[in-house]
């Protein structure tokens, strides 16, 4: 390794990954290393299930959970929006090519100690018992509104008069269209995806722009807005890495890395052992700098594996649950997912739930409580409380990048925002999709 | 030299059925992996190949008798040189060929650990076919045929040698392992193509290319 590189990336979790294979791709020359020996760091998904069970001290699982190899299971809870960002890097990147994916079959909201389908278009809002009759009505008429509106033509705006993005809030949107307080919690947290309310004192664009996500990726493929990945999200860091070497990027994996080298304020190599690569700039999550991130939060995640689909969700085989914050006198959402042995994740029979929410107590496993509560039996609990760490600085004057951890949102859009932030501030512009080269050598595709 | 006659450029349109494989290379860095594919693909051969860069997906179609095989070759992309490849490069992986190179016995004893590699980690019906390449330089051969055939005949291998160069059985062995692949309607889409690939703005999911 003793070479001279461009951009050593540290760590091969997803967004390293991502970052790796957009500089290789931009032409950089690039090393990208792990500690361990297995790629995806906290975005891996754990095999054999005996791995996941000693990384949790526990001794090695019965014979009830069949094939431990069939077992891919996520440590961090995620769906795909079908129409997100990241969808768009997997198709732009050509990286889509090694995965195969499954839509969610179900998406959910509680209310009042039951869960309801969380509607997303006209149609659904009608037949919906989140509210009554006159409710559905005022519903649908600010969900027209939501799904027409555009940021930059003021013709979809008229419906509210005086309307402007960057000054109407949205509480006074929700109050244009007369909504109950049930209605804006189910669409500020199942719709819009926000984890608290502080949306609502906010410019309504950012808000409108998340409820037309959803119901684009609804529209994309069906039953729900999500998809997830065949064999677990631990593929989407593999899929970017091998993007990477394609594009020439050096791949080390079971590699130490003892020290990032600095010279006057500004990084120049990465030592392992007495071996030194040199570099101009270091991308890594923040498992690798310690002493440059600080910890702004944390998360719990409870792994559940169970023999049975939740209740109350026509038997689905894969769903996710919103339970809204007010609903359980919170102040952040807890997220349940639910994904199964058709995603070969699991063995045959077998079903995989996690419950997360961000930590607000000194008794994490008891907030999570009400989403546990909705699986029913559950064979087996793993439990983590995970610290949230963000950088110090943006990077650019020690040429140090280091990525947020990854928070209890049950998507990856934030993830994708750091992802294109971090590439911004390390090259100076944004990342130019032109430059992938689409038919390497491919002739069908 | 080359025998044409039955691989089809750039793909064949053959009556009866379409069964699609995917399969995998392996093999120390600089035995000729990616030359043997461009060999195969397109009858290209560079003296100087650099380094494995940009092409990693391939596709060749073979015609048997009333099956068109399609192959859906993946490269490992440089990630073998420091034993970095991901499961994901086996997952599903009907076929593999493992390149050595007949001058070089480190990389004959390589292969071995890469069929090792492939028992433990791919499918248990994987077929594997084991390629001395680099025939052309017979005169600086430093791994015998006999010790090769045998331990190939050992572990149930397709074996050959071949030359990317010459393209001495390049064809040859994709078309064995084509003979020796599974055609009935199960067992060509049985593990494969369960979920939908995403494809720019396509809004009706299906199963992607597998037996029709």
């Amino acid at each position: 390794m003793d070479e001279e590189y461009d951009c050593i990336v540290l760590g091969t979790g997803l967004k390293e990954c991502i970052i790796s294979g957009m500089l290789s791709v931009s032409g950089k020359k690039v090393l990208h290393m792990d500690r361990n020996k297995y790629y995806g760091g906290e975005s891996a998904s754990i095999t054999p299930l005996e791995d996941l069970f000693t990384k949790f001290n526990l001794p090695s699982p019965e014979e009830t959970y069949g094939r431990t190899r069939d077992w891919n299971v996520d440590l961090i809870p995620k769906f795909l929006m079908a129409n997100g960002q990241l969808v768009k890097l997997l198709i732009h990147t050509g990286v889509t090519r090694y995965l195969e994916f499954k839509s969610i079959e179900g998406s959910y909201v509680y209310k009042g100690n039951k869960i309801s389908k969380v509607p997303a278009d006209e149609k659904e809002a009608l037949t919906s018992d989140l509210m009554g009759m006159f409710e559905k009505r005022r519903f649908k008429n600010f969900l027209v509104f939501a799904q027409d509106y555009k940021d930059d033509d003021p013709s979809t705006w008229k419906a509210i008069p005086g309307f402007d993005p960057k000054t109407t809030t949205m509480s006074a949107v929700f109050a244009h269209y007369n909504l109950d307080k049930h209605t804006i919690d189910f669409t500020g947290h199942a719709l819009a995806l926000y984890r608290d309310d502080d949306y609502l004192a906010k410019p309504a664009g950012d808000t409108l722009k998340r409820i037309k996500l959803y119901s684009d990726s609804l529209a994309r493929y069906g039953k729900s807005p999500y998809l997830y990945p065949l064999y677990g999200l631990g593929e989407l860091p593999q899929g970017f890495a091998r993007l990477s070497a394609i594009y020439g990027g050096t791949y080390m994996l079971d590699k130490p890395i003892d020290e990032i080298v600095l010279e006057g304020g500004k990084v120049v190599g990465v030592r392992s052992g007495n071996e030194t690569a040199k570099c101009k700039q270091v991308y890594c999550d923040p498992s690798y700098v310690p002493e440059r991130v600080e910890k702004v939060g944390q998360v719990v995640r409870a792994i559940c594996l169970m023999d049975h689909p939740i209740s109350n969700t026509k038997d689905a085989l894969s769903t996710q649950i919103i339970i809204p914050q007010k609903q359980v006198n919170r102040n952040s959402d807890i997220y349940v997912s639910l994904v199964s042995y058709t995603h070969q994740v699991a063995a045959k029979g077998w079903f995989i739930a996690m419950v997360s929410t961000t930590v607000e107590t000194d008794n994490p496993e008891a907030e999570i409580g009400p989403g546990l509560t909705l699986l029913g039996p559950i064979k087996q609990k793993f439990v983590t409380v995970s610290p949230i760490y963000k950088p110090l600085n943006d990077g650019v004057e020690n040429q140090i990048f280091i990525s947020e951890s990854y928070d209890a949102t049950s998507h990856f859009e934030t993830t994708c925002l750091d992802v294109l932030s971090i590439y911004r501030r390390g090259t100076g512009e944004d990342f130019d999709f032109s430059k992938v080269k689409h038919n390497l050598g491919d002739e069908d595709m | 030299m080359a025998q044409r006659t039955s691989v089809q450029r750039p793909s064949g349109g053959g009556q009866g059925k379409i069964c699609q494989f995917k399969l995998v290379l392996l093999g120390e860095s600089a035995v000729g992996k990616s030359s043997l594919v461009l060999r195969f693909v397109k009858g290209q051969f560079h003296e100087y190949q650099e380094s494995t860069i940009g092409a990693a997906f391939l596709t060749q179609t073979v015609c048997l008798d009333d099956t068109t095989v399609k192959f859906e070759i993946w490269d490992t992309a440089g990630q073998e040189r420091y034993h970095s490849l991901a499961p994901m490069y086996y997952r599903g992986a009907q076929a593999a060929i493992v390149v050595y190179d007949i001058t070089n016995q480190d990389t004959f004893g390589r292969a071995k650990t890469w069929v090792k590699e492939l028992q433990r980690q791919a499918s248990p019906n994987i077929v594997i076919a084991l390629a001395g390449n680099k025939a052309d330089l017979a005169n600086k051969r430093m791994v015998e045929y006999e010790e090769a055939q045998t331990y190939a005949e050992e572990n149930s291998l397709l074996f050959m040698e071949t030359s990317a160069k010459t393209a001495m059985n390049v064809n040859d062995i994709f078309l064995a392992i084509a003979k020796k692949l599974p055609k009935s309607d199960n067992s060509a889409t049985g593990s494969q193509r369960e979920g939908m690939t995403l494809r720019p703005s396509d809004p009706t999911p299906g199963p992607a290319g597998c037996c029709k």
